[in-house]
């Protein structure tokens, strides 16, 4: 384990009562639970060999509540502790950028469940706690889809009024949008759906007028200005108060779901941050998404709801399924779409996703769903965003389209990862990312003098793709919509297709300057250092490439009805294609193809859309779109800022398919020096800390001795300094030269020594042990499933060596002839 | 200034659940307290014939949300009307302009209270420190990463037990730990770019 510390766990040793790194720390105060004080009656059992500690008979044991099973050995945390031994603060806990021990948080937790249940038994109260922690797990979720939903209600509400500020201001009540303020106006005519008196743009409150090039270049200016002051306070506020709150969070939280600990990361300072700039993020009009940002926002308010409760702020692994379900929660809200937040949850963001959890995350989604319904933010009581009205039939001859809108989106998914990933990797090596404040402020510039003078980008994002996914019928009076209206005598449900007048071929052609500016401006806007998101402008161009066919292939269908492709289906006079579909096809196509989603993304798109027919189009597209991007590059966007970043993310979907063993892998290598291993009973106290002063692992093995190298257990570091400094301040007798006993028993000591220190307690009695020979596809099996940190490896039965998460990851790294360097954190 | 510190550590737990609280409540609410600018028809018609398109817009209630009752005056003449009418869409729409008014004032407040304490720790805070204390405590290491020792950690874990005498002391230690966290993650965003790239 070599730990390489790069950013100290605790550097406030300096303040004398600074004590811990952050507020998950309060949790050490009130002291662990679960050491149970069980001393266990001497047992007389005799042995031939005189070094071994016999091993524990179960018939002795079973007058007192002994939960460590030894023969089972499946519970990693000992408890038989000598009745001197108290509960420590701060064993059982972790260091920042660490990896957690999911064995041994699963047995804690039964452990817990067990003594509650066994416990239950013997009073009316006790049975009261038990009902009251198993209902704490439900009332947990209800909190934060309250919590998040409301959250999300105020970010849209606050989002849409400061984008609409760049534009102008109402004097009705200076806390209305455009929209809103213009809601019960009478002035509004058909051409112009968003005019009215109350509503004055910058140029007519500064000079008076509103037409004419003067108000227009007015309007640029002060749009601009609007736009930097945003991105300013945004990035300001992120790097003054929590730097952690930039960028979209989704890899952030995959890798803490696997069992990663960034302290601070889900806080409450970042949660408050992450909010108030990313509602400024948005507004200023650059390229970016709250979806991810959200799902942020959910996941902190998960974390900061468990302290509220004992069972989740005490267990790193149970908190980790509650932020499963918080994850879920945050999609729920950002697409108004409960069902494909829960799948998105089991297929992207989460590692460990028991069945127990998908049923909570859902009830945790529709809570949040539900509380945003009821804040109502857009206005029409629609939980979806982009609600479609249409429900015109496809033909199956469209699959064509579609599957090429597919192949677009995996090509466009593939390329932008690229470029995106070296975008950063720049960002993060040379002088670009020396000036974090200045890039945001030169790309929201950019940003924001280009898109002014295209009505398609000068619109807020979301709005552009309501649009685009809209159909053009009789009452729709958009540019885009104008279409030449020939011998209409239907109503206005069912359309026929239409020829294009000069206004659809304009709009056309700001759509293609539009999608390629889109495209051009996500690859840098991504990854800034404000919170951003990738859901939307993928979507956009998506939107923006399939509207563009569907109307190519509307005006040919309508010009050569004739052609034989056309000729069954498509007769003059019958409404057979829709733009609008094609183009919710291409955002399923370009979302899928830089996410590399799968049913979440359909089942997201047709719960945004609510468009059930078109189910087969939207997994028509993305599955092309994925099978083209994994054909250019493996990974999806968030595996590649994984990958990026160095953590220790060991992917569940990939397969190891080489022939290694475990002894290539394990350290120490033939020219290393020996693995350090402390010994069961004939070491000092001196000796155990200058071992751990002198190396860096994060663990050590315990053996019977030196000679024999047999396996007794393993202690952690972390919990060996801990120990030691609370035996040596609190205990008496504990000086350099006393004996460490990790043995159960210790033989009596002469009285001129000093007195022994029983370590015991932090031992790990059951470590995972593989022999030398096992093919590391087991191995790397192993570790996904069961979580684990470390895994010892011996050879007949001798201990020889040891496996660690990091070292299967640097040994992946460089079977693909990736840099093995590149894994960053333990 | 211990009132600036205390609003730093207890601001965003509190705000955080006032504003959850008041928003939740005010969603609540807005089916009593309904104003008549809440509720709106709207009825777009199409062109037709001679008539241009029009958007009416009228404050009813959703059963009197109907073409004949909406448009008004209408464009055209007796027979036509039914044919007009039928080209039409009304759609009933509500809102609650409280809980818009809430949500941008609470935001706004947010907003300016982090600010202003933002630049009470960039602009004021060293200026009234030199002020207060000399020249000498404003040289304090501000690059103190962390003692690579491995009980450094152990004596923070448990010296916390031991409390101090008295709150201010709590406060503004609380304070300092949390500057120096901040602190630590800039260094590792913005500086080593080792998270968060």
């Amino acid at each position: 384990m070599r730990d390489r510390q790069t950013v100290a766990a605790c550097p406030y040793f300096v303040m004398e009562n600074a004590g811990y790194c952050d507020e998950s720390f309060n949790s050490l105060q009130s002291g662990t639970s679960d050491e149970d004080m069980v001393e266990i009656a001497g047992a007389t059992l005799d042995f031939s060999s005189t070094d071994d500690v016999p091993p524990l008979d179960r018939d002795y044991v079973s007058g007192y509540t002994s939960y460590n099973g030894v023969t089972e050995g499946v519970n990693g945390v000992p408890k038989l502790m000598d009745l001197l031994d108290e509960p420590l603060p701060g064993v059982g806990t972790y260091e920042d950028f660490n990896t957690i021990d999911w064995v041994r948080e699963k047995s804690k937790d039964r452990d817990r469940h067990r003594e509650i249940t066994n416990k239950s038994k013997e009073s009316t109260w006790a049975l009261m706690k038990s009902v009251s922690d198993a209902f704490s797990g439900w009332l947990l979720m209800l909190l934060i889809g309250l919590m998040a939903g409301a959250l999300a209600g105020g970010i849209d509400i606050s989002a849409h009024w400061l984008t609409d500020l760049k534009g102008g201001v109402c004097l009705n009540g200076f806390w209305f949008n455009h929209e809103h303020c213009c809601w019960n106006s009478n002035e509004t005519t058909f051409v112009e759906r968003d005019k009215c008196p109350q509503w004055k743009s910058w140029a007519e409150l500064i000079i008076g007028t509103a037409e004419g090039s003067f108000a227009y270049i007015v309007n640029y200016v002060m749009y601009v200005c609007w736009a930097l002051l945003f991105a300013f306070l945004a990035v300001s506020l992120v790097r003054a108060f929590a730097p952690y709150a930039c960028g979209s969070g989704i890899p952030e939280i995959k890798t803490i779901l696997s069992g990663f600990i960034i302290r601070g990361y889900l806080g409450k300072w970042t949660l408050v941050i992450k909010t108030i700039t990313l509602v400024l993020a948005v507004s200023s009009g650059l390229s970016l998404g709250k979806e991810g940002p959200l799902i942020h926002v959910a996941c902190c308010c998960g974390n900061i709801l468990c302290h509220v409760f004992t069972k989740y702020r005490k267990n790193e692994a149970k908190r980790r399924e509650v932020l499963s379900a918080a994850a879920a929660v945050g999609v729920s809200v950002a697409f108004g779409a409960p069902i494909g937040g829960v799948l998105f949850s089991l297929e992207e963001v989460s590692y460990y996703f028991p069945l127990k959890t998908l049923w909570r995350s859902f009830f945790a989604a529709l809570v949040a769903a539900f509380t945003l319904r009821s804040i109502n933010p857009f206005g029409n009581s629609r939980l979806v965003l982009f609600y479609v009205e249409f429900h015109s039939p496809w033909h199956l001859l469209e699959l064509v389209p579609f599957i090429l809108l597919g192949i677009f989106g995996g090509l466009w998914g593939a390329a932008f990862i690229r470029a995106n990933i070296a975008w950063c990797r720049r960002r993060k090596t040379t002088r670009l990312g020396h000036y974090p404040v200045l890039e945001v402020l030169v790309v929201t510039a950019v940003t924001a003098v280009l898109a002014f003078p295209n009505e398609y980008t000068r619109m807020s994002t979301s709005e552009l793709i309501s649009e685009l996914f809209n159909d053009c019928t009789l009452l729709d009076s958009s540019k885009l919509c104008d279409y030449i209206n020939v011998n209409i005598t239907k109503s206005s449900n069912e359309l026929a297709d239409r020829p294009a007048s000069t206004n659809v071929y304009m709009a056309m052609w700001q759509l293609a300057l539009a999608l390629v500016f889109k495209m051009l401006i996500t690859v840098v806007t991504f990854g800034m250092k404000v919170p951003s998101g990738l859901f939307i402008p993928s979507m956009a161009v998506g939107a923006i490439a399939g509207r563009l066919l569907g109307v190519a292939m509307e005006q040919l269908a309508y010009y050569h009805h004739d052609w034989v492709i056309f000729r069954g289906w498509c007769s003059p006079g019958a409404d057979c294609i829709t733009p609008g579909l094609y183009a919710m096809v291409g955002a399923a196509a370009c979302l899928g193809g830089v996410t590399r989603m799968t049913v979440s993304l359909v089942v997201i798109m047709f719960e945004l859309t609510g468009g059930l027919e078109y189910i087969v189009p939207l997994m028509a597209a993305a599955m092309t779109s994925k099978w083209v991007a994994d054909a250019i590059g493996r990974e999806g966007i968030y595996e590649a800022h994984i990958r990026l970043n160095g953590y220790p993310f060991l992917e569940a979907k990939e397969e190891f398919s080489h022939k290694t063993l475990a002894m290539d892998v394990m350290r120490p290598r033939r020219s290393d020096p020996p693995l350090s291993v402390l010994t069961q009973d004939s070491m000092t106290v001196e000796d155990v800390e200058t071992l751990i002063t002198e190396t860096s692992y994060s663990g050590f093995p315990v053996v019977v001795s030196h000679e024999s190298q047999r396996l007794v257990g393993f202690a952690l570091r972390r919990d060996l300094t801990i120990s030691i400094e609370n035996a040596r301040r609190r205990q008496d007798g504990i000086v350099s030269t006393s004996r460490v006993f990790f043995t159960e028993y210790t033989p009596p000591q002469a009285p001129s020594s000093p007195a022994p220190l029983k370590l015991r307690s932090v031992m790990d009695l059951s470590p995972f042990t593989v022999t030398d020979h096992t093919p590391m596809e087991i191995v790397v099996d192993i570790f996904r499933k069961l979580g684990l940190r470390q895994c010892l490896v011996t050879h007949n039965g001798r201990l020889l060596g040891i496996i660690t998460k990091k070292d299967i990851l640097k040994h992946m790294a460089q079977m693909a002839n990736r840099d093995p360097d590149s894994i960053l954190f333990n | 200034e211990i009132t600036m510190s205390l609003i730093g550590m207890k601001v965003p737990m509190q705000l955080c659940l006032l504003l959850c609280s008041l928003r939740f409540i005010l969603s609540a609410e807005k089916s009593d307290a309904k104003s008549s600018r809440d509720i709106r028809c709207k009825c777009i018609c199409p062109p037709y014939k001679d008539v241009q398109g029009m958007i009416y817009n009228q404050n009813v209630s959703l059963k009197d949300c109907n073409c004949l009752h909406v448009v008004d005056p209408m464009p055209v003449e007796g027979k036509d009307v039914e044919a007009y009418c039928l080209r039409c869409e009304c759609t009933y729409e509500e809102r609650s302009s409280g809980t818009i008014k809430v949500t941008i004032i609470i935001y706004l407040f947010i907003l300016g209270l982090l600010l202003l304490y933002m630049f009470y720790l960039t602009m004021l805070e060293p200026v009234l420190k030199r002020r207060l204390f000399g020249h000498s405590q404003l040289i304090q290491s501000e690059d103190d990463v962390g003692d690579q020792q491995p009980f450094a950690n152990a004596h923070n874990v448990l010296s916390r037990s031991r409390s101090q005498s008295n709150m201010l002391n709590k406060v503004e230690h609380a304070q300092q730990r949390w500057r120096r966290q901040v602190q630590e993650q800039r260094k590792s965003v913005f500086d080593r770019h080792v998270v968060l790239s």
